[in-house]
């Protein structure tokens, strides 16, 4: 069950801090291969952050983010053992999705 | 018994909670069919396809900013890889709904952009690319309006045989 | 007299050369020694432990940088598959940890070995590929991929641990041993330079952008996640690109000066933790 998302989210207070790492080449477009071809642009354009139903954080991603790209925010009013749900999806229209329990 | 230094001790003690959250992370994800979550319908492309700072900022915002000491921006001096430069954001300003970072010298300058829900804090920080040495501004929409910060980030080639 | 020859040998090292601790004796001891001190004495500074860290125990803005990476690194998804190649047996029903001893947990800092059975250098990587080749399975390309997520996560299970690396005392051990000290001060390629150039005469100073890792405990942090590879890649492909780096012919990942160099550097970093995998630029 190999997600290209790990996600580790930590209520501390009524704050939880949340980080994800996300497995995906970012490819930007403007790369060239060995062959000298340009590697045409794969990256990953939205990641949705849901908490009890609700979006609380969305990343709206160009070319630019690096590589296997991270993220850190936080949100009030999650709580340790709350299901927090991320999903991304690529302007290939691939996409990926992960919940986790908030610790 | 060599006495273990801060940083592999906070690491080791990140380690551990990460494996304990890849236990309890690997859930089941289940979304209905065609309702996923995230919406590729909220990718502002024109915005990501502007060529110049201001277009951009204006495809985004549809205002120009101004700059403000109440955005911080926190961005290496030097940059240790152009590939991987960690960029953080926030924000003591009111009622941030936007976070959104560029990189002027890129080929698109715009590079993130992150919406606020109410009871989010205004903070993020992410890992961008950076084509060359070029400016990085931060801008925070906070009731509204555009508040900007800068700072130079210089990045050259690793010598590493590169 | 004896002051003239310390000052002479203690010039000689700082040139890039190896001090001859006696003449043509193989003393592995003595040469931990004036390695350790070369390094301590050029870094006062800097906590023995923390020379695992590479760049990062020589420049406090990398530091910051480095840290911020740590904090979520990408080598974590090589960790995982690692762990879950582990978890998943061969074609035959064997799996690694047959292969090893406390089933490959907690025991990458034993490597390399001598074997005297065979007469030659195992390091982890190699290991590895003839535990699948016993088994029945094709080797992996030693470079990246499969071994960089096998190796990652056994690193990662021995974080903290000390080198524990032995050289018994067997005249071929000795000789794989000198063999790669030899190979590490040697100059080679149209650059001219040897490991020893960077990475001892001019370790902690500036090439470009990045900052040269002293060569006590680079072995420490493998495999690694580099930036400018935009991936994982394990000490064969350090080797192989390092060669070529100095615009030198490398030679084949895991070819007996390859793993004899590792065996001496492994040996040179006795008592300092595993710091792998890591994140580099």
């Amino acid at each position: 069950m190999a997600s290209t998302i790990r996600v580790r989210a930590v209520a501390s207070g009524d704050v939880t801090e949340v980080q994800a790492l996300v497995q995906h080449p970012m490819d930007s477009g403007f790369v060239k291969d060995a062959q000298g071809n340009l590697i045409p642009p794969h990256h990953i354009e939205v990641v949705d952050f849901q908490h009890a139903g609700k979006t609380v954080f969305t990343a709206l991603w160009g070319p630019a983010v690096a590589k296997d790209p991270y993220i850190k925010f936080n949100f009030k009013g999650g709580q340790k053992g709350d299901d927090i749900s991320v999903s991304w999806v690529d302007n290939k229209g691939e996409s990926d999705s992960l919940t986790a329990k908030i610790s | 018994m060599p006495k273990q230094n801060r940083p592999d001790r906070t690491r080791r003690l990140i380690l551990q909670s990460a494996l304990a959250g890849l236990v309890t992370g690997c859930g089941l994800a289940w979304w209905p069919k065609g309702a996923r979550a995230a919406d590729a319908a909220l990718w502002p492309k024109d915005a990501f396809t502007q060529k110049t700072e201001a277009d951009a900022i204006k495809a985004l915002y549809g205002k120009a900013a101004e700059a403000s000491d109440q955005v911080k921006l926190d961005a290496p001096e030097i940059a240790e890889n152009g590939a991987v430069v960690p960029i953080a954001v926030s924000s003591a300003l009111p009622n941030v709904t936007s976070i959104s970072i560029m990189v002027s010298e890129n080929p698109f300058p715009l590079a993130a952009s992150y919406k606020i829900p109410p009871g989010t804090s205004a903070m993020v920080a992410n890992r961008l690319k950076m084509a060359k040495t070029s400016k990085v501004v931060a801008l925070v929409e906070s009731d509204g309006k555009i508040y900007s910060a800068t700072k130079e980030v210089k990045v050259t080639v690793g010598g590493c045989g590169g | 007299m004896l002051r003239v020859i310390a000052v002479l040998i203690a010039a000689l090292f700082l040139a890039g050369a190896r001090p001859a601790a006696a003449a043509d004796a193989i003393n592995p001891d003595a040469d931990f020694k004036a390695f350790r001190d070369y390094f301590t004495k050029k870094f006062p500074n800097v906590p023995l432990n923390d020379f695992v860290n590479g760049p990062y125990s020589m420049d406090a803005g990398l530091r910051k940088q480095w840290e911020a990476i740590e904090d979520f690194p990408p080598y974590d998804f090589a960790v995982d598959r690692g762990k879950d190649m582990f978890a998943t047996p061969f074609k035959n029903g064997k799996t690694y940890g047959d292969c090893f001893p406390n089933k490959g947990i907690g025991i990458r800092q034993d490597y390399p070995y001598f074997d005297l059975k065979t007469g030659e250098v195992i390091t982890l990587e190699l290991a590895l590929n003839r535990c699948r080749e016993t088994n029945g399975e094709a080797s992996y390309s030693y470079v990246k991929d499969e071994m960089a997520s096998l190796t990652a996560y056994m690193a990662f299970t021995s974080r903290g641990k000390p080198f524990d690396i032995k050289i018994p005392n067997d005249p071929r051990a000795r000789a794989a041993y000198e063999n790669g000290a030899k190979y590490f001060y040697s100059r080679r390629g149209q650059l001219n330079f040897s490991c020893a150039s960077c990475h001892v005469q001019s370790a902690g100073e500036h090439i470009r952008t990045e900052v040269l890792a002293p060569a006590l405990g680079i072995l420490a942090a493998m495999p690694i996640y580099r930036s400018e590879w935009g991936g994982m890649g394990t000490i064969s492909r350090r080797f192989v690109t390092c060669n070529s780096q100095v615009r030198g012919v490398p030679l084949d990942p895991q070819d007996e000066n390859y793993r004899d160099v590792e065996y001496y550097l492994s040996y040179m970093a006795n008592g300092l933790p595993i710091s792998g995998p890591g994140a580099r630029p």
